[in-house]
């Protein structure tokens, strides 16, 4: 069975065309421009994953940008989302801090994203 | 009055980038002016990830892309003000300014670059029928809310306008838990990126309705619901496709527009097509000394696009003031056929190699880029499909800019007739 996918690994944006066996497994990708392409083409046929990315509160008022540094399952991500809308950020942290580890139990951490040490 | 070598009219990333080449080309009287409270400019309101792939090998953040520069900026010791308006900038190179530190004050700046950025367009809004109650945003002002401002403007949405900002604000406002019920487009195809749609609108179920628009707007106080309807190919709605979507939000996200007003003030002629400076291949206005680049120049779709290009007017102009900058021996005007819309830059004064960047006017499938000295195609690349939404590059050799014939190249897309090609 042939299925088509937009690859979103970078702007590119290629539209690749998966070749899977009867058992839902991936015998080929077409149409990559890189193997990045067939490596996310792969994965997306089996378990989506995807970078989360939002805003979570500053300790005392405001908000402070964040991710997820890698990705996570896609049918995490709303869950993902309410966690760090509950997640208070000290008013210094530095970029990079992680604020959750871990979450939802995913392998990935919760980093913030702007520099707030020396700026609150 | 005060002097300085270079002063950079923007503290985002056109202007951040354009300060640290300039500084790396050895010069050190540098002042950098930015509007907001912090550098950074867009990028500090774009919390989603997909900068920097060309630059750092890496996906960051729009907050990430924006530190990595201003820790170059800060590591450099390069000055800048911030809260500081920019009110005039005169032909000769006088720059008038305004903070609250400082009052009104002005400079004589050696070489100036506008990195202003853009604005969203406000078109879309004014020709809906129906009331203006609260809840109508546009998509940058709705992504400030939310990013910077941590509040959310509302929670059923209808989004009109598929730019990657109105696919972004799909994304983001279903994730902090909004309903968006659909996005209309009213061309029959997507001006943003085809893995915005993918990860913005198919990975939520969010409909994408193209050839669509919204027709009417209702409710008193706040906004209740929009009617939309099918478009024709002449764009006009029909009106038995008309449909009512209850929403108490409207998005609209209808393009970015160079912001030159400063630009318009100093005298410098404008493109007509990218609403931007004309500009030679250092990115210099044609008033001597004063460059432009980013997306005051023309909108683009990558963040590491601005910084290449802005690295070029820093390095411009660190060798104008320098007095080391290459004397023009020739004048070449770049011109384009109405499918390819235009190019940055519109002139070449050099004959070193140049990238020629440009866009599209519509979506075409199977083409040659062809460039043409009179009747001498000097360059030609195929594509299997172009779209008004990715810009394209053609990199010009110095060998294509030494010999040519004539003082103008014309920039052409050819469309090849697939029945031509199988019998070839
Ligand atoms: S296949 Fe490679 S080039 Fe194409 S979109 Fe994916 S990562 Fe980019």
């Amino acid at each position: 069975m042939k299925k088509e996918l937009t690859c979103i690994v970078c702007p590119m944006g290629c539209q690749l065309v998966v070749d899977l066996d009867e058992h839902n497994q991936v015998r080929a990708v077409d149409n990559a421009n890189c193997k990045r392409g067939v490596a996310y083409a792969t994965a997306e046929c089996v378990a989506p994953m995807r970078t989360v990315t939002g805003t979570a509160p500053i300790v005392g008022g405001g908000i402070v940008p964040v991710k997820t540094d890698r990705a996570i399952p896609k049918e995490l991500m709303i869950d993902c989302m309410m966690v760090i809308n509950e997640t208070y950020v000290p008013a210094d942290a530095p970029i990079g801090t992680i604020i959750i580890e871990n979450v939802l139990d995913t392998g990935a951490n919760v980093v913030t994203t702007k520099d707030l040490h020396g700026v609150n | 009055m005060i002097s300085i070598d270079l002063v950079i009219v923007g503290g985002g990333s056109a202007g951040m980038s354009a300060a640290v080449a300039a500084y790396d080309a050895g010069l050190r009287s540098i002042l950098l002016l930015e509007r907001g409270n912090a550098l950074g400019g867009i990028l500090l309101q774009c919390v989603h990830n997909g900068f920097g792939l060309h630059r750092f090998k890496e996906e960051l953040t729009g907050p990430e892309y924006a530190y990595r520069y201003e820790t170059q900026v800060l590591e450099r010791n390069i000055p800048f003000k911030l809260n500081t308006t920019v009110l005039d900038i005169s032909p000769d190179r006088v720059i008038t300014a305004i903070n609250s530190e400082d009052g009104l004050f002005t400079i004589r700046a050696g070489a100036i670059i506008l990195a202003m950025g853009c604005r969203e367009r406000a078109k879309g809004a004014l020709n809906i029928a129906g009331t203006r109650p609260a809840g109508i945003f546009s998509a940058g002002t709705a992504q400030k809310y939310i990013n910077i401002d941590g509040y959310m403007p509302g929670n059923e949405v209808v989004i009109l306008g598929s730019g990657d900002i109105g696919l972004i604000m799909a994304r983001r406002m279903t994730l902090e838990g909004a309903h968006v019920k659909a996005v209309c487009e009213l061309m029959p195809y997507s001006g943003g990126l085809a893995r915005n749609i993918q990860q913005c609108l198919n990975d939520f179920d969010i409909p994408l309705m193209l050839s669509h628009t919204v027709v009417e707007i209702h409710g008193r106080e706040r906004v209740t619901g929009v009617t939309i309807a099918h478009v024709d190919e002449k764009r006009r709605p029909i009106p038995e496709t008309r449909q009512y979507i209850a929403c108490d939000t409207l998005l609209l996200s209808c393009g970015l527009i160079p912001e030159n007003e400063l630009t318009c003030g100093a005298g410098i002629p404008l493109d007509r097509v990218t609403n931007g400076a004309i500009v030679d291949q250092n990115r210099q206005t044609e008033i001597p000394g004063i460059f432009a680049c980013g997306n005051v120049l023309h909108v683009h779709d990558l963040v590491d696009y601005v910084s290449e290009e802005a690295e070029i007017a820093g390095r411009a102009a660190a060798a104008f003031v320098q007095g080391n900058a290459a004397a023009s021996d020739r004048e070449i005007a770049l011109r384009t056929d109405g499918k390819i819309r235009y190019t940055v830059p519109q002139r070449i004064t050099a004959a070193d190699a140049v990238s020629v960047y440009f866009r599209v006017a519509d979506v075409y499938r199977n083409v040659q880029i062809t460039v043409r000295d009179g009747d001498r195609v000097i360059y030609e690349k195929k594509k299997a499909k172009v779209t008004p939404g990715e810009m394209e590059t053609v990199r010009l050799s110095a060998d294509h800019l030494r010999t040519l014939d004539g003082n103008c190249l014309e920039f052409s897309l050819v469309l090849i007739d697939a029945q031509e090609e199988e019998q070839s």
